[in-house]
């Protein structure tokens, strides 16, 4: 066997009291696409920070190309020959890309755009080096993160979560050009969660959880079951099976709803068309940033059309000129994308959280909030949706990301809606606890309430929609019967090149 | 990049938990370090800072007679601080209420001044309800600004104080001076069912006492217990989980500007209706600017907030004692309330935040 390009013995990091590291071995061999799998707070990231150099291991080795190596800095590390790119890009949107890549490299413009063009066409990286990075798509902007690690000619490349931003097709191509990459002789370590990309590109893959390596295996030996037991600990859940319900009243219909926001950064709407019955779940695919947030407000009642009527309706009323309040009095609820200082106050306790929107389920005496029902109320949601909390009295700011998320979900589908809204409803939630809000999401719908769920995850809304409509550039596509759409539909829709005409349902 | 800059600097990091010792200590650290340095300027000045200590922050407690104008200067600070407290949770910064202070006193003169003779009980609890209406009024000027075109609240209220000191110039100047009060600039003398009843025999000390720790009462079980008080602090820590709640921000701006005019607007016309006895131009002497320091060193909280206007009150009385005795400047007591905000602000950003010291570092981003 040819010696490992990279070789760690023993790596360990704490912070405080979290071990977030402990006793890592990993052997990446060269010319090879090799996955760290993990799940949230498993201790990926903090690994791939010590092996750029960003933070230094309090115990082991690094050995590197057969030398030991010891890095100070992510700059050492890239004239080391170990390159990065972040799951949220470093560009100056300003600038061009040439420019963006010139405040790194050196060189001339003319040089470096030749050397850009050359790149693109080696790798399947195209890209014009002349374009203002601003008017660049996700996918292109990431070619730009990728091109700019390869200028400096590295043996290795950290992806971390790439794909997490792209839509299907873009997937394609990078899985092209990460071949092509291994192929010329660079290394890959590919950080996801992703099980079945991570089969169909990855040569190794290492398991953490808990800090701990579990193992490494490759990945094409094994199904996607197997490697989630081994990321999870414990085997995955089943899938709710999602009853056949016939079709249900309107509880949530929008009706060529255009919006200009007032904020221009923000992505103005227009011809939005949907519509959400009792017993089923709508979900909304795109990628963040087409729209999403603007619809939510909309529909929450938190941002107001300028013409209120005739636009939007809950459980058959116009609710046009309803306030947040009131289109929660009519059976709506709500978990948006945003829990710290949106779904919850950080300052407040989890009890003062539930009064938030619960006060109508009689947590509110004569005017006196009823500290007694509240807390009851905190602590059922809390045992219910395994809110992990030192208590109903945690400060909301003091819960993880992943437990505030279960209590916000939890909270709101105590409120035994009749419309239940969810915007990114497992973001930062560990897999069991995702799959455990998805059950609980196709349970309500199999009794009946209708719910509408925004996500970036489209396995996610593959699992629980019935019907899916594609959010993109402010436009929704029309709806899409799950079982009869493949990914590549939703993906054709995502980058806004329209699908032949998909079987609309009446 | 910046991160050089940062190099060997202190940097105020966000604690994950606000510390309660620091939030305990925030009070006591501010009047240490405000009398620390106020000692200073003292000796600066050629003082004698154990002849002005004494004055300011033993005198007072020394006699019967003057603790009693202690708790008569407590009042009126404290009624006013309770009203803005429950405002600056909700984040409405209504910073003008001498103005609603000085609408009081004028709704409230109004009856002695244009019925002189009237007799009877009924008197000064009318004058009283008229002032909190009075105050209530020209708060709400702000609150329909600020909601209507968004005018912020701290300038147009604090701008609306120096318009009620001209109306009430108007007023002594003009239609309500004393005929017999030889061009002075204030109003007749009050016939005696215009001002409150006496509480503490042989002192100034009236009824307005009691209602005002009532109120105080009332704030509490508004701030810590009622729904409508948990909209309000809601408001203020997490404007945009308001927003997604359903709370009305426009309803709580101007719940919290009528709440603090109508406070105000009480203890201005219990100024007139008790100690003073007539409407004159020194009613206005900075009640509503020292009530909100009152509020922030009593932590926002209503029980905090007595004992804050106890020592705010404290230090009136020891300042005019020490001007006389220790011969100090009239500026002084205002110089010893600003220093003291000053410290309390200090103080209180370690309740949220800690001072790390950054090490430094070669991290350099691509």
């Amino acid at each position: 066997m040819t010696p490992p390009l990279l070789s760690l013995r023993g790596i360990s990091k704490s912070y405080g009291q979290i071990r977030a590291n402990q006793a890592i071995d990993l052997d990446v061999a060269p010319q090879s696409i090799h996955a760290i799998l993990g799940e949230n707070g498993a201790g990926k990231s903090t690994l791939m920070k010590l092996i750029y150099g960003v933070e230094q291991p309090d115990e082991g080795t690094v050995v590197w190309n057969g030398e030991p190596l010891s890095l100070a800095s992510p700059a050492e590390a890239r004239r080391r020959g170990i390159g990065m790119v972040f799951q949220h890009f470093s560009l100056f949107e300003t600038l061009t890309v040439v420019e963006n890549i010139q405040l790194v490299v050196p060189g001339g413009k003319t040089e470096l755009a030749g050397r850009i063009r050359t790149l693109g066409q080696d790798f399947g990286l195209e890209v014009d080096p002349l374009a203002d990075v601003h008017a660049l798509s996700v996918g292109e902007r990431q070619r730009v993160e990728i091109i700019r690690c390869l200028m400096t000619d590295p043996k290795l490349l950290i992806l971390d979560e790439p794909t997490s931003v792209l839509p299907p097709q873009a997937v394609k191509t990078l899985f092209d050009t990460l071949r092509r990459l291994r192929d010329r002789g660079v290394s890959i370590l590919f950080i996801s969660h992703k099980l079945e990309e991570i089969r169909t590109i990855c040569d190794q893959a290492t398991i953490l959880r808990g800090g701990h390596v579990i193992g490494t295996v490759d990945p094409r030996d094994h199904d996607a079951h197997d490697l989630a037991r081994m990321m999870i600990g414990r085997d995955m859940p089943d899938v709710m099976p999602a009853l056949a319900m016939p079709e249900g009243e309107k509880r949530l219909e929008i009706i060529g709803m255009d919006y200009t926001p007032d904020d221009p950064f923000a992505t103005p709407l227009s011809g939005i068309s949907l519509t959400v019955r009792s017993g089923e779940i709508l979900g909304i695919a795109g990628i963040s940033g087409n729209g999403q947030g603007e619809l939510a407000a909309l529909i929450s009642g938190e941002a107001m059309l300028k013409e209120q009527r005739d636009r939007i309706y809950m459980m058959g009323r116009d609710v046009g000129t309803l306030d947040a309040a009131a289109r929660r009095r009519l059976g709506f609820a709500f978990v948006p994308e945003d829990r710290l200082g949106r779904g919850a106050v950080p300052e407040m306790s989890l009890v003062l959280n539930t009064v938030l929107t619960a006060h109508p389920f009689d947590l509110v005496r004569r005017g006196l909030i009823n500290s007694a029902g509240a807390t009851a109320f905190t602590s059922e949601c809390i045992r219910q949706h395994d809110v992990r909390a030192s208590g109903p009295d945690a400060e909301a700011g003091s819960l993880s990301g992943g437990n505030l998320q279960k209590f916000i979900v939890g909270r709101e589908m105590m409120l035994s809606p009749k419309l239940l809204f969810v915007a990114q409803p497992t973001w930062g939630v560990d897999i069991g606890a995702a799959s455990a809000i998805r059950r609980r999401l196709i349970a309500l719908r199999n009794l009946g309430v209708a719910i509408l769920v925004i996500s970036e995850e489209l396995e996610e809304l593959f699992e629980l929609s019935d019907f899916i409509q594609v959010l993109h550039h402010g436009m929704l596509s029309p709806p899409l019967v799950t079982r009869d759409t493949r990914p590549e539909d939703i993906g054709r829709y995502m980058i806004g090149a329209h699908a032949s005409p998909e079987k609309v349902p009446a | 990049m910046s991160v050089w800059a940062a190099t060997f600097l202190p940097a105020l990091v966000r604690r994950e938990h606000a510390s309660l010792v620091a939030a305990m200590l925030a009070p006591a650290a501010a009047l240490g370090m405000a009398i620390i340095l106020n000692l200073g300027l003292y000796v600066l000045i050629g003082r004698d800072p154990a002849a002005v200590l004494y004055a300011m922050l033993l005198e007072p407690f020394l006699s019967w007679a003057s603790f009693a104008e202690v708790l008569l200067k407590a009042g009126p600070l404290l009624l006013i601080a309770q009203g803005l407290a429950i405002g600056f949770r909700a984040k409405v910064f209504n910073i003008g209420a001498e103005g609603q202070f000085i609408l009081g006193a004028i709704f409230a003169s109004a009856i002695p001044v244009w019925f002189p003779q009237a007799t009877g009980q009924w008197i000064w609890p009318l004058m009283l309800l008229l002032g909190a209406v009075g105050g209530a009024l020209w708060a709400s000027i702000t609150a329909f600004w600020r909601v209507r075109l968004n005018a912020n609240e701290i300038l147009v209220s604090l701008m609306l104080s120096l318009v009620a000191a001209q109306v009430l110039n108007y007023l002594l100047l003009g239609p309500w001076k004393d005929p017999a009060g030889f061009n002075f600039p204030q109003s007749v003398m009050f016939q005696s069912d215009a001002v409150m009843p006496t509480l503490i025999a042989g002192t100034r000390v009236n009824v307005s006492l009691l209602i005002t720790l009532a109120l105080s009462l009332v704030a509490w079980v508004f701030m810590q217990r009622s729904f409508m008080g948990y909209k309000l602090k809601v408001g203020g820590l997490a404007p945009r989980a308001a927003g997604y709640a359903g709370f009305s921000e426009g309803r709580a701006i101007w719940l919290s500007l009528l709440i603090g005019g109508l406070v105000a607007g009480l203890a201005g016309a219990a100024e007139v209706a008790g100690p003073l006895g007539q409407l004159q131009r020194s009613i206005s002497t900075g009640y509503g600017y020292a009530a909100i320091i009152v509020a922030y060193l009593g932590g926002l909280h209503p029980i905090g907030i007595i004992f804050s206007a106890l020592f705010m009150a404290v230090l009136y009385i020891g300042g005019d004692n020490a001007m006389v005795s220790a011969n100090l400047p009239i500026a002084a007591v205002r110089v010893f309330q600003g220093s003291l905000l000053l410290a309390y602000l200090v103080a209180v950003a370690f309740v949220r935040y800690r001072i790390e010291w950054r090490r430094p570092y070669h991290r350099s981003q691509p």
